[in-house]
């Protein structure tokens, strides 16, 4: 568990056992307030029945929670927005309908004009629940996680499903809900997400967090060497005498390398035409390659 | 608990009642329908219980003109409906299917005629027959008639209370208990507990919802019907009210039985089937089931609509007041708690 002061929630070793399966395997962290923290992992990690345990939606077969130091209490529906992967919504109610029924399940509702014009949900207003596209409902479930004002919002997979248009509007309205200070737990398979988004990231797999910190901390304890490569029939003479770790894949020839400025010097000295080269940084899927031996995707 | 949150519930239900128009129709028009069909089959206060074939009849001609060598008394008779048939071959066809009860040869002396032994009908028919044709004041001095004097139930008024109550069954236990395994399955219910919204609002808002919807059903099918085929209630409405609020109560309770654990709206659907079909045979909706075996009326107490009809056909029927039908009602309110506390006790909003 990361020491941080003033934990809006701390997760105690949390244990899920289903029959045979056990789908959260003693986990313990603790989220500090204005943070967004990711959740990343591939699918079937645990993500989700961590997610919703720390909701209070499901119970946890052992372990803690602790919210603003507390237990949850009555106060915690109040004052959290939860957006879960999968919902349907009431089928003949239009969108304003159901911001607004929900919205008096609170006790202090934010303002629905403002609201849907943050999720873009302007246009759709008055359009059956059933009738609008699938990024219209994303972020309809998004209004509705945040229709509370609430201090701590879990988005659990919030653009799955999405395409790359729709995806993009999905995080700039999450970094927008960033910026007022609010504190977010995200879950995703999409480490671009995660990099874009999250300022802390626990790395998820087989119910247990493997790998915790910051995206670019990650990277750099775990995968520190970036990968230049140049097609077989461009490779220099002398190309031996670089240093870094070179291997042949496919048609095209890789360095490894910690320093890539170096080696794309001595490449453009050897006379190698930069636009044959390509230059790839580590992102958390090369973490998560290294620490579990297998993709996020599979 | 909340007021306001159980009142945006109460809300959402009734509007998405109103706003599913095939689901809002039908449960208006299939009592409607049921009624009217009833009153055209049963018009009039006699209706014919027997049919009797006759053959050979000729095609166009009048069946009566078959009648000769019967008795007046026979075929004049309100009970017995005639079928003409051209040939034998058509007329035992029909007899063998239990499309007619008896069948008789026109134009023969002594009468020549054929019934089936496998139906209680075909010998009533035949005794009927042979009764008639036995001079009329043989053992006449042996019995005395008396008539019915007061009340006269129409089938169609006997018939009423039923198709109400039946209607009133299958709208709280569809309406409640399948849509809830509905919104559990498709994660509604998950988005509620996400809210401050307790499992009790919930219930309540449903039940009452339900309530609403049903009463509402009610009197539109009531005051349409009476309309159409001017029913004759000899007990205060207030009081069939009253019954009828305590069975409404009484079954969407049950609906919220059905409704506190399922994901499955098959196996609900199941559920459902297996509760509403006994209660149609058994709790006398169509037909009663006096002169049933003991242990099959005991069954049909168990039934909240069992009560609900009783109560509702003392009232409707006979006249009786609200001390009357105490027991019924009583019954049916503590089957509700009963079914209430089971609902509570085991509602999960999660799979």
């Amino acid at each position: 568990m990361h020491d941080m002061p003033q934990a809006l929630i701390e997760v105690i070793d949390i244990r899920k056992q289903y029959k045979k399966l056990c789908a959260v395997d003693g986990v313990s962290l603790a989220i500090a307030p204005g943070t967004c923290f990711g959740l990343l992992g591939p699918n079937g990690a645990g993500k989700t029945t961590l997610i919703e345990i720390v909701e209070d939606i499901i119970p946890p077969t052992s372990g803690k929670i602790l919210y603003k130091g507390g237990s949850r209490g009555p106060r915690f529906r109040q004052e959290v927005g939860i957006m879960f992967q999968q919902t349907a919504l009431f089928s003949y109610m239009t969108v304003f309908e159901t911001l607004k029924t929900f919205g008096r399940l609170f006790d202090h509702p934010e303002d629905l004009d403002a609201l849907s014009s943050l999720c873009h949900l302007g246009e759709v207003g008055t359009q059956l629940n059933d009738k609008i596209s699938g990024g219209q409902k994303q972020r309809l479930l998004l209004a509705l996680a945040l229709l509370n004002r609430p201090d701590l919002i879990f988005l659990d997979e919030p653009s799955t499903g999405l395409d790359p248009q729709a995806r993009r509007n999905m995080w700039d309205i999450i970094r927008a809900v960033k910026a007022k200070g609010r504190t977010i737990v995200l879950t995703t398979h999409y480490m671009e997400e995660a990099e874009k988004l999250c300022d802390d990231i626990a790395i998820m797999d087989q119910g247990r967090i493997i790998a915790r910190g910051a995206p670019q901390a990650l990277i750099q304890t775990h995968c520190r060497r970036a990968t230049v490569s140049i097609p077989q029939a461009d490779v220099p003479p002398g190309m031996a005498d670089i240093a870094g770790f070179i291997r042949q894949r496919g048609d095209r020839v890789e360095i490894r390398t910690e320093n890539v400025n170096a080696v794309v010097g001595q490449l453009l000295s050897m006379g190698v035409d930069m636009r044959v080269v390509d230059v790839r940084t580590p992102t958390l899927e090369d973490v998560f390659l290294k620490l579990t031996g297998r993709s996020l995707r599979e | 608990m909340r007021f306001k949150r159980l009142w945006a519930i109460f809300q959402t239900r009734n509007l998405e009642y109103f706003r599913d128009r095939e689901a809002f129709g039908w449960n208006f028009l299939f009592p409607f329908l049921i009624i009217i069909g009833f009153g055209i089959i049963f018009k009039g206060d006699y209706r014919a219980q027997f049919k009797v074939g006759i053959f050979p009849v000729p095609p166009k001609a009048a069946i009566e003109s078959s009648f000769e060598g019967l008795p007046e008394s026979f075929t004049s008779f309100q009970a017995i409906s005639f079928v003409g048939f051209e040939s034998k071959a058509l007329g035992l066809d029909k007899l063998k299917h239990h499309k007619i009860d008896l069948l008789i040869q026109a134009h023969t002396d002594p009468v020549r005629y054929w019934v089936t032994d496998a139906t209680p009908s075909g010998a009533i028919v035949e005794r009927l027959l042979k009764e008639t044709l036995l001079p009329h004041d043989a053992g006449a001095q042996r019995f005395t008639k008396a008539d019915i004097k007061g009340l006269q139930i129409r089938y169609v008024d006997w018939l009423f209370p039923g198709v109400l109550g039946m209607n009133m069954m299958f709208s709280a236990l569809y309406g409640v208990g399948w849509v809830v395994v509905r919104y559990r399955k498709n994660g509604v219910l998950k988005r509620l507990k996400a809210t401050p919204l307790t499992a009790f609002e919930y219930l309540t808002a449903q039940l009452f919802s339900r309530i609403f919807l049903l009463m509402f059903t009610l009197i539109v099918v009531w005051v349409g019907s009476d309309l159409i085929l001017d029913f004759r209630v000899y007990g205060s409405l207030l009081n069939l009210f009253i019954v009828y609020l305590a069975g409404c109560t009484c079954m969407t309770a049950l609906g919220l039985v059905i409704a506190c654990r399922g994901t499955s709206e098959e196996f609900a659907n199941g559920v459902l089937n297996l509760i509403c079909w006994p209660m149609m045979f058994l709790s006398e909706v169509w037909f009663s089931i006096e002169g049933a075996p003991d242990w099959l009326k005991a069954v049909a107490k168990i039934f909240p609509l069992t009560h609900l009809l009783t109560a509702a056909r003392k009232i409707m029927n006979e006249g009786q007041g609200l001390v009357a039908v105490m027991p019924e009602v009583g019954i049916l309110c503590a089957m509700t708690l009963a079914f209430l506390l089971i609902g509570a006790a085991f509602f999960s909003w999660n799979k």
